[in-house]
């Protein structure tokens, strides 16, 4: 508790933040020992190498906090030695968010056709299927899969795995550092 | 190509090539190979320490006296726990430390072997950045990247672990390349728009100030020079957190002492007021703004840091300027002279001196003297007034009372010379920080303002400073109690004294003797002086029990929760406002 409190007034929003890393051991643990020492909230995390040659890896984070603490995430995120680039996509970057999910619904009859109606109308596809089951595969914005998922629960909803949120700038343009 | 070389003595080399000419440390199974190489090393001076904990003190001492890295080595597991509160401190009060810990042979690591503690995990969130180091080909590039993170950017401390197998295994050695320090380069240069937008406010001030801390002494020498240039010029007015006391002289009239909790009223009162805060080197820490919604409330701000993160941290600044401020003043100094609108001292700032002189005659640091009880604050006064004259004093505090009222009554003319725990406030940093200090300046006076309590802490470390001859003076302020603990049980606890009375407390002076140093007591003021000049005279490490008044408290304060203006002078109930519930919370 410090001395006095942070009379942060701001509203907490989601931020959708990129951290290109080098990829050696424990950088991961850098980065959510950062989250957890410092109190921030993680909504999502993925993380994958995406240069081999370059070993360097890409971290995608939904973080929540009020303006003050978006950009206390940003700078803390920045400090670490083992990141190159801290972009936050959630500041007027035009890009485009995904997230997967896969989507287990076991029942029979009625709800089971209705199931499958609605994968169909969301493009969710069939990975797996049973005579009382299925695996759904659904991409989209994270809000699509949380619909999805909301109108399974009814019709024998069992389990869900969600790779969490991913993102990537519109257009040509690139947010890599030159 | 070279010969090849063992890990151990790749260390060895790597730290010549470095410079590092003393380490601190305490041996083990799992630093053997270096200590191996120590054994017949000309060029490194080995300090054994008696606890891991004064060895990483002692390095932050050296580091902080003498601006070099300071460099330990322990052994895993057990070696490396007792120096998490060392690491921590560090990594608080941004102190240049490269800490080499022995680690469990690489096969056996994730065994629960012998010894084998997560080093990298147990250190992460206290060092500025730690390797675990795998291969014996990546310990030279490792140990040079340590070195540079360590003492680049915002200094810290780091942790290279080295597995014993990898100590024996043969690489080649390879000196330090621009190559290897790309993977650091912090931004150093100021952006000079920000600069400009910083030194336009700066001239348009009525009530400025300058808010300095420990970023300036970081910065070095010509940083200090800098700020003297440019405060000088401008004839405002500056004060200081307690990390960047001596950055500006104390002698100065324009320096008002110390700001925060334990702060001058007029520095307090012009942070409080100022409509231009020019913080250079500060991180708006708790301690100095106190409440936060009632911090400075009028004032345009302005905040030069080499740490992005320092900015909109806890305070909204209006002119944010990241980079070394040695540059940064330089480039001020330049763009201020362009700007010469006016000369220095000119009456545009005036009434604002004239406010200011007001709040200088309350003589916030007078206290009740007494006939024949020594005050704490006297005794500091007459330590200040017989040392003062010797050029190069160097002072390292415990953490309490006795820290306040050093940084408070001992004035401080010169960067480096005041060494304390500031962000983590450690008891027990004093003594094997001040053996630091004297290995950095071996001719130099050095004193170790102590606590009691505190003082016990590490004591086992006089056993170092004998070992070495190292005269630091430990001069402990001891009033029974853990005063700055009782100071809070009174005005918050309602009296309720709870374990904070210093119990079976050892005789100092036959301490002193069984650790063959010398120990001196005073008891009253008619013989402070003399056994004062005692202590300094005698060459040797001294433990000096000096009795004080018991339930002396230390004023200003800004009490849990208030703001600047609502300062307490003294102990006096009228004055004292009552503390909230809530705000008891607050630490
Ligand atoms: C390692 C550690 N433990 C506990 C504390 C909390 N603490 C702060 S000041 C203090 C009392 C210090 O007593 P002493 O060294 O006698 O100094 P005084 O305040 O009496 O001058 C304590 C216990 C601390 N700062 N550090
Ligand atoms: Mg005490």
């Amino acid at each position: 508790m410090a001395y006095s409190p942070v009379p942060d007034t701001g509203e907490s929003e989601r931020h959708v933040i990129t951290v290109l890393v080098d990829n050696e051991a424990g950088v991961l643990a850098r980065i959510a020992g950062l989250f957890s020492g410092r109190g921030y909230n993680i909504d999502t995390l993925t993380v994958a190498e995406v240069d081999a040659d370059a070993h360097t890896s890409l971290i995608t984070v939904a973080a929540i906090g009020t303006p003050m603490v978006i950009e206390q995430i940003k700078a803390q995120l920045g400090r670490l030695v083992p990141v190159r680039e801290v972009v936050d996509f959630s500041m007027d970057i035009p890009h485009v968010e995904r997230e997967m999910a896969l989507v287990k619904v076991v029942g029979t009859g009625e709800k089971r056709v209705e199931a499958l109606r609605l994968s169909d109308a969301f493009r969710a596809r069939v990975l797996d299927t049973t005579h009382s089951s299925f695996v759904f595969e659904i991409t989209g914005a994270s809000d699509k899969i949380d619909a999805f998922i909301n109108l399974m629960r009814p019709l024998g909803l069992q389990e869900i795995s969600r790779t969490g949120v991913t993102a990537i700038a519109r257009g040509a343009n690139t947010n890599e550092q030159e | 190509m070279s010969r090849l070389k063992s890990g151990a003595q790749i260390v060895l080399q790597a730290l010549i090539d470095q410079k590092v000419d003393t380490i601190f440390g305490y041996p083990g199974g799992a630093v053997l190979p270096i200590y191996d190489e120590l054994f017949s090393s000309e060029d490194i001076r080995h300090i054994l320490v008696r606890h891991e904990q004064g060895a990483v003190h002692a390095a932050e001492g050296y580091a902080r006296a003498s601006g070099k890295p300071g460099v330990l080595l322990v052994t895993s597991g057990p070696g490396v726990t007792n120096t998490i509160t060392g690491l921590a401190d560090a990594m608080m009060d941004s102190t240049p430390l490269v800490c080499i810990t022995g680690q469990v042979p690489t096969p056996l690591i994730g065994t629960d072997a012998f010894q084998e503690a997560d080093t990298v995990g147990i250190t992460r969130p206290c060092t500025k950045h730690n390797w675990l180091v795998r291969s014996v080909d990546d310990l030279p590039r490792i140990l040079h990247q340590a070195f540079h993170i360590a003492t680049s950017g915002r200094p810290g401390p780091v942790v290279v672990d080295i597995p014993k197998d990898v100590q024996f295994a043969k690489g080649n050695y390879r000196r330090p390349t621009p190559e290897m320090l790309k993977c650091y380069q912090p931004q150093l240069k100021g952006d000079e728009t920000a600069i400009e937008e910083a030194v336009d406010l700066m001239l348009s001030a009525r009530r400025p100030i300058f808010y300095t801390g420990g970023g300036v002494i970081n910065s070095g020498g010509r940083a200090c020079t800098l700020l003297r240039e440019l405060v000088q010029m401008s004839g405002y007015p500056i004060t200081s957190t307690l990390m960047g006391l001596g950055a500006y002289p104390a002698s100065d009239p324009q320096w008002l002492g110390m700001v925060g909790m334990h702060g001058n009223w007029e520095a307090n009162h012009a942070m409080h007021k100022c409509d231009v805060m020019i913080n250079i080197g500060a991180r708006f820490d708790d301690r100095v703004t106190g409440r936060l919604d009632a911090f400075s409330p009028h004032s345009k701000k302005i905040h030069v840091d080499i740490d992005p993160s320092s900015i909109n941290k806890n305070v909204r600044v209006d002119v944010p300027v990241v980079g070394d401020c040695a540059n940064i003043l330089e480039v001020m100094i330049k763009v201020w002279k362009d700007k010469a609108v006016r000369p220095s001292g000119s009456h545009e700032v005036e009434d604002w001196w004239a406010q200011i002189e007001q709040w200088r005659a309350r003589k916030c640091l007078a206290y009740q003297d007494s006939g024949n009880v020594i005050k704490p604050q006297y005794a500091l006064e007459r330590l200040y007034a017989l040392t003062a004259n010797r050029r190069d004093v160097y002072i390292s505090t415990e953490v309490g009372q006795h820290q306040m009222w050093a940084a408070q009554y001992y004035h401080f003319q010169e960067p480096r010379h005041w060494v304390t725990s500031g962000g983590l406030g450690t008891m027990g940093f004093g003594l094997p920080a001040a053996i630091g200090m004297q290995i950095a300046h071996p001719d130099k006076l050095v004193v170790d303002v102590a606590g009691e309590a505190s003082a016990l802490m590490t004591i086992q470390e006089m056993s170092t400073a004998v070992q070495y001859n190292l005269p630091i003076k430990i001069f402990i302020l001891n009033n029974q109690y853990m005063g700055m603990v009782r100071q809070w049980q009174e005005l918050i606890h309602g009296g309720r004294y709870s374990h904070s009375y210093s119990e079976s407390l050892p005789d100092f002076v036959a301490l002193a003797q069984a650790f063959g140093a010398h120990g001196i007591r005073a008891e009253n003021k008619a013989e402070l002086d003399s056994k004062i000049e005692e202590m300094i005279e005698i060459d040797k490490p001294v433990l000096f029990d000096c009795r004080v008044d018991p339930h002396e408290n230390c004023f200003p304060m800004i009490p849990s929760g208030a703001g600047h203006s609502e300062m307490l002078l003294s102990a006096d109930p009228d004055e004292r406002t009552a503390v909230s519930k809530e705000d008891k919370t607050l630490v």
